[in-house]
């Protein structure tokens, strides 16, 4: 049989290239799908390509994993509710990190002759994949609300965590050492999968897009790892892509919470933060009614979503409100803040799914150097993203995040099911202000029901 | 010597990644994920030798699972960002 390898990693650099391109063109709204169907021919090309290899002897196994996974693949692409992409999202993430974590594993168990430079980035491949996988599917199980949202804290919890990394480390050591003892493999397993559970558990779910954010890097780091196991440059290239992402994201939602990543992680663990300060004045309920008229009124209106939105389903009556709303002369934009949602960009998935415009949609420096032109902005399901005490109240926990001032708008309408305060458990001063009044309801009825006066 | 020669890859990818990745709008960010999430399932190419090889039974029903695993992530991620990027509109 030939030998294809040269063949084999000048495909590879092809790959990489198109992967690079891919991204390149991702940055734009209007180039995105094509620079996707690039990256996607380039994973394409590179596994054709691989199976020239000559240490590829039969393809029964490879067929049907390919048959499986390709049919599980299609089956949740086509059948996912764009609201649950979040849970989709780390759903993926865990998948890749198994599959890192089995390609390591049988790295680790099918080398004769092995030397301690690729054990050590096996077992590192190995621990990487295993947290990412056990951490994603926690995520995905707060994400799906298959489990509680807050965070999950014990007793010594710190300690315990402390004590398992020291035994990971001690076994990890001890599997370079003496790679064929099958049960340390297993054991070393089993407490990198309970570090990626520990891991996730004391982080609630307004800090998600933090999370699911750092295991998209993990998943790629993990990936990256194992191509230095296989000594394989595509991997290597494709993973540390994938983990560039991951890290770029990560730090973005960090400061668009105003906290280091460390205090997103471990913020689980700090006592609660109270806030002494009292807020004056009165709530002003407002009924759709009257909301209304102010809204025909108006010549600009500013929507600000959040993750209530979601939770509603509110987008696409939204769409219909805001189409109301253009005929009779008004102007619309919507601000999205990086951190509004469960994973970045979630509101602009769902705003693109009811066919709103990504031209009308903007980012919160852009809107907040006009927010004051608008007349009437209204907030659907947000509350920390839109808090003034961030702004004007130095005693409040989260004085100093960057929030989109709908308070600075001349009308402000919130949608808002209670009075309940929002998931980081902080009043929001905007809800007292002079210029707001309060809409209670659900979301989407109360949007369905100003569309009803609009049109009739 | 190749630990070198990979760790050089290694940097030079980062960095192109670094400088790409920063470009890409707040919009797209959620493709962004899935989109990365299907180039990470490029351990396939990793896992087709260890399914295919001639290596112990173990080995290869690992390298099985790890194919399948990671054409989910291949093919599913692709085609839900694919899904995702054509709802991107202008109007």
């Amino acid at each position: 049989m030939q030998d294809y390898n040269v063949l084999i990693n000048f495909v590879y650099v092809v790959s990489a290239v198109l992967f690079i391109f891919g991204l390149k063109l991702l940055s734009h709204p209007a180039t995105a799908r094509k620079g996707n169907l690039l990256s996607a021919l380039g994973m394409f090309v590179a596994v054709i390509v691989t199976l020239l290899d000559k240490n590829i002897l039969s393809f029964e196994l490879i067929l049907a994993g390919i048959v499986v996974g390709s049919a599980i693949g299609v089956f949740t692409a086509k059948k996912i509710e764009m609201t649950a992409m979040p849970e989709l999202v780390s759903l993926f993430n865990g998948i890749g990190g198994l599959a890192s974590l089995a390609v390591a594993y049988a790295t680790i168990v099918s080398a004769e002759q092995i030397n301690v430079f690729i054990l050590t980035v096996s077992v590192l491949a190995l621990l990487i994949g295993a947290i990412t996988f056990s951490g994603s599917v926690i995520a995905w199980a707060k994400l799906s609300e298959r489990m509680i949202g807050r965070p999950i804290v014990f007793k010594g919890q710190v300690v315990f965590n402390a004590a398992l990394i020291v035994a990971i480390v001690a076994l990890s050591v001890l599997v370079v050492i003496q790679p064929s003892v099958a049960t340390w493999h297993i054991v070393l397993i089993a407490l990198a999968l309970l570090m990626g559970v520990m891991f996730v558990l004391p982080i609630g779910g307004a800090d998600m897009p933090v999370v699911i954010s750092l295991l998209n890097s993990y998943s790629g780091l993990a990936a990256c790892a194992a191509g230095f196991a296989l000594e394989n440059n595509l991997l290597i290239v494709a993973g540390s892509l994938v983990g560039a992402s991951g890290i770029i994201l990560t730090n973005i939602m960090c400061k668009a919470m105003n906290r280091s990543l460390i205090n997103v992680l471990t913020s689980g663990f700090q006592a609660v933060i109270t806030s002494d300060v009292k807020i004056e004045g009165e709530i002003k309920p407002l009924t759709p009614e009257d909301a209304f008229y102010v809204l025909e009124a108006a010549q600009s209106v500013l929507v600000i979503p959040g993750y209530g939105m979601a939770v509603a389903q509110a987008q696409h009556v939204m769409k219909e409100l805001q189409e109301l709303l253009e005929k009779n002369g008004a102007e619309m934009a919507y601000a999205i803040h990086p951190v509004a949602g469960r994973m970045p960009g979630h509101m602009n998935v769902l705003l693109a799914e009811a066919d709103v415009s990504y031209e009308q949609l903007f980012e919160m420096d852009e809107i907040n150097a006009r927010i004051d032109t608008f007349d009437v902005a209204i907030v659907i399901g947000a509350n920390d993203v839109v808090n003034p005490a961030a702004r004007e109240l130095p005693g409040s926990p989260i004085y100093g995040m960057p929030v989109i001032n709908a308070d600075l708008a001349k009308n402000v309408f919130v949608l808002k099911r209670g009075m309940a305060a929002g998931f980081a458990g902080i009043e929001n001063p905007l809800f007292f202000k002079q210029n707001t009044r309060m809409i209670f309801g659900d979301a989407k009825e109360t949007l369905g029901n100003l569309v009803r006066q609009f049109s009739s | 010597m190749i630990a070198i020669y990979l760790l050089f890859i290694l940097i030079l990818a980062i960095v192109v990644g670094f400088e790409l990745i920063r470009k890409v709008p707040s919009t797209l960010h959620t493709p962004l994920m899935s989109g990365s999430n299907a180039i990470s399932g490029i351990t396939l190419i990793g896992a087709l030798s260890l399914s295919g090889g001639e290596h112990s039974q173990f080995a290869t029903w690992l390298g099985f699972a790890a194919v399948a695993l990671a054409t989910i992530n291949v093919v599913g991620g692709y085609l839900v960002t694919d899904r995702m990027l054509a709802m991107f509109k202008k109007r």
